[in-house]
């Protein structure tokens, strides 16, 4: 076991974060405008901005997907009860005693257990939720004369509210994290160039050297 | 305000019959009345054409008029024209005597209710019925002026009000009237029957507006998008009818066929599903859609696609006339008729302190009619409309101390697909009804008699002779009641770029303020989602400050934090 320099967020992966990022951040500023939560820009200036980041993101999610299920990656949102209590119990106690984070990446768990869990909310309920029902929003001209006054649209911007405040809560949170630990630049820069220090199995260490030897240092 | 308060005393009664007598004896001597008094502003004129030159429209005819030995004359009389026309045009009688401009009558196709200017109660003069000496002007007819009237003598259709392209020809009242009123009409230039006769082609804006922009008593009174403006639009006022744009004609818009024009008020197309028809089909309607079709707005862009999806719900004029009135001239939006019948002197009188955008005084009280309030370039009033108007008829009971009793209440609603977010013009009248019997009345106006209320000013009386001339029973107590009508609106189109902004509805202080059944992004919230939601996203914000304190001032000295 050693721990070694490794290409933990590849290129595409960190394209995929960065464009999401500046779409979610788009989409919450110019969605809850036409919410009518502020009015800093026009409503139309907002729907047309809405509208179109929905469409750029909605295009880099049909490229995760497909690239998380061929590459396997997906399986680093798998739950698991695994450590779980201990990075619990640091960001709830430890963190104030000046402990250490109790988890440290591994090849094939790139995240600890509870971000894994909240990115897999956030992908599986969260996302889901404001994507369905942001295209049945868009495609309210195709279904509106089928149930006229009934306020299915309203039904419909409910859903699709409800979640936008929920995934701006774990924007926060998300962000509020970076700076726990060594220090925010030490979270940050893995996103940005890749490279992170992961802990290796010999088996993997051995493996990565000889196979691809291009995602370690 | 009292809209209903009693009517006036016997004493006060007398008033107006003392004055008029008076009135009359100052007439005979008027070296004796008023010698240093301003002149009294008493001619009681409703419609003033300055601007007299037809309005240009270009003629693809086949035929030259001027050149038909038909037409050379001479001519004394309209209905003689109007042979000369018959002769060569031998069906046109037959068809116009079908039209709504001649027949003056109505019957709802859906409600069965009678309408038509010949049965109707309005809320500004209140009802051309028995009035017709006066009110029948504006009827494309020769002489009308009771029930004695020939509606199936061809002779006495009036070709020229509507197709004279010359500007000269005009109407007067079909009877002479109170003295007071007739004067109005006096001292005009005689028409020149030949000249008029020769020059007739497709109507103009002016032939339509001659009648259609003085409804109610003047200039822009009833409808608020339609007045003299029109006449000579910029495009801003009008993109269609612009002088320096479309130019188009009335009839543009307005097609017809066999005199039968398309645009009913009485029973409006108010969501077009038609569209523009297959190439060449005939449309008989004079919808936007008609031209513009069901997805109007150019779908090369998110908010251009986005619009479409509002046409079903929203009427293009709710977003294309962003204002009422806006071409200078005044509509009126309340009218008081218990002021009605004061004089000085003796004499009617008239008091103009409105001054309307294009500089004209306007009045504000007049004796025949009573006080008066306008408005311009406004925003509109904002309902579901499916076409149809229920209206308040002579003969419908209702109750007095239940609100403004709506003349033509539209209907329409968020789930009828036939219904539309539409403008209105609100109208907003105190005017006689009958206290006994809780319905509308008849009142004569217009007549050369002592009972006419031009001339005598007594409700009592005019109220009796109304209702009796046809037989409809009076308790003989009047009051006053607070009416209203709704005008939907759908001229005075602005071009794309004065049209309203997405933030005028979609916004907390919305114009659709009070339009149920439909989600508006922007105006609409449920309360406690975005209470709710505010709160977790606080809270959020609250804990992470928290924490990050807590980390802070809790951290042993040298320790990961």
């Amino acid at each position: 076991m050693s721990t070694r320099t490794v290409m933990v967020y590849r290129r595409f992966e960190r394209l995929w974060h960065w464009t999401q990022m500046s779409c979610i951040l788009v989409l919450l500023f110019t969605g809850f405008a036409i919410r009518g939560l502020h009015r800093l820009i026009d409503f139309d200036t907002a729907v047309t901005w809405h509208t179109g980041a929905a469409l750029v993101l909605l295009g880099v999610w049909l490229f995760a997907v497909f690239w998380l299920f061929t590459t396997g990656e997906w399986r680093h949102y798998l739950p698991t009860t695994q450590g779980l209590g201990k990075v619990i119990r640091y960001y709830a106690y430890g963190i104030f005693q000046g402990e250490s984070h109790p988890y440290h990446k591994a090849l094939l768990r790139k995240h600890n257990p509870l971000q894994a869990m909240a990115y897999g909310v956030l992908k599986l309920v969260l996302f889901p939720a404001i994507w369905v029902s942001g295209i049945i929003y868009l495609l309210y001209g195709l279904w509106q004369g089928l149930a006229l006054g009934q306020g299915w649209l309203g039904g419909v911007a409910f859903v699709h509210v409800a979640a936008a405040y929920a995934i701006l809560a774990f924007v926060i949170i998300h962000i509020y994290l970076l700076t726990t630990g060594h220090s925010l630049r030490e979270h940050l820069m893995p996103m940005v160039t890749g490279w992170d220090q992961v802990d290796l199995t010999t088996e993997e260490e051995a493996y990565l050297l000889k196979d691809e030897p291009g995602r370690i240092r | 305000m009292n809209a209903r308060s009693a009517p006036p005393g016997a004493a006060r009664l007398a008033i107006p019959i003392l004055s008029t007598l008076l009135g009359c004896l100052l007439w005979l001597t008027p070296e004796l009345g008023g010698a240093e008094e301003p002149p009294l502003d008493s001619d009681m004129h409703f419609r003033i054409v300055a601007d007299l030159a037809p309005t240009e429209r270009a003629s693809d005819s086949t035929a030259d008029h001027t050149k038909f030995k038909e037409l050379q004359g001479p001519f004394q009389s309209g209905p003689e024209v109007t042979q000369a026309c018959l002769a060569c045009h031998t069906e046109a009688g037959k068809h116009f005597m079908k039209s709504l401009h001649w027949t003056w009558e109505f019957t709802h196709p859906q409600t069965g209710q009678k309408l038509g200017k010949k049965t109707l109660i309005n809320t500004f003069c209140t009802n051309a019925r028995g009035n017709e000496g006066m009110c029948a002007q504006c009827h494309a007819g020769y002489g009308w002026k009771d029930d004695s009237f020939d509606f199936t003598d061809e002779t006495k259709i009036d070709c020229l009000v509507c197709h004279d392209r010359t500007g000269t020809y005009y109407k007067t009242p079909n009877s002479p009237g109170n003295q007071s009123c007739s004067v109005m009409f006096e001292g005009k230039p005689p028409i020149p029957w030949e000249k008029v006769a020769q020059s007739v082609g497709l109507p103009g804006r002016e032939n339509c507006g001659a009648c259609h922009f003085y409804g109610g008593g003047g200039d822009g009174v009833k409808h608020g998008d339609l007045d003299s403006s029109l006449k000579r639009p910029s495009r801003s006022l009008d993109v269609h009818m612009a002088i320096d744009g479309l130019n188009f004609a009335c009839t543009k818009c307005h097609v017809s066929t066999r005199h039968l024009v398309a645009g009913s008020r009485y029973a409006v197309k108010a969501h077009d599903l038609g569209g523009t028809g297959k190439p060449g089909e005939r449309r008989d309607v004079a919808t936007c859609e008609s031209c513009h079709g069901e997805q109007p707005h150019p779908a090369g862009s998110i908010a251009g696609i986005k619009l479409n999806d509002h046409v079903h719900r929203i009427a293009c004029q709710t977003c294309h006339i962003p204002t009422i009135a806006r071409g200078g001239v005044a509509t009126m939006v309340d009218w008081d008729w218990r002021t009605a019948g004061k004089t000085k002197d003796g004499q009617g009188y008239k008091e103009k302190n409105y001054t309307q955008g294009n500089g004209e005084h306007v009045a504000t009280y007049k004796s025949i009619k009573g006080s008066f309030a306008y408005d311009e370039n406004f925003a509109p009033h904002y309902g579901w409309f499916d076409g149809q108007m229920r209206y308040t008829t002579i003969d419908t009971v209702f109750d007095p101390g239940a609100g403004a009793v709506a003349i033509n209440a539209y209907r329409g609603a968020a789930d009828d697909p036939g219904s539309r977010i539409w403008p209105f013009k609100r109208m907003h009248t105190i005017q006689p009804y009958d206290k006994g019997n809780n319905t509308l009345v008849y009142m004569h106006l217009w007549g050369e008699d002592d009972d006419a209320f031009w001339g005598t000013y007594d409700f009592g009386r005019a109220i009796a002779a109304g209702m009796a001339q046809y037989g409809i029973p009076y308790s003989g107590e009047y009051g006053f009641v607070e009416t209203e009508s709704y005008w939907p609106i759908t001229h005075m189109v602005a071009p794309k770029e004065g049209a309203l902004a997405c933030d005028s509805c979609h916004q907390q202080e919305s114009r659709l303020k009070g339009i149920e059944g439909v989600y508006v992004p922007g105006r609409d919230r449920d309360g406690w989602l975005d209470t709710l939601g505010l709160a977790a996203v606080g809270l959020t914000l609250l804990g992470v400050l928290l924490h990050a304190l807590l980390r802070l001032f809790g951290r042993k000295p040298g320790a990961h934090a």
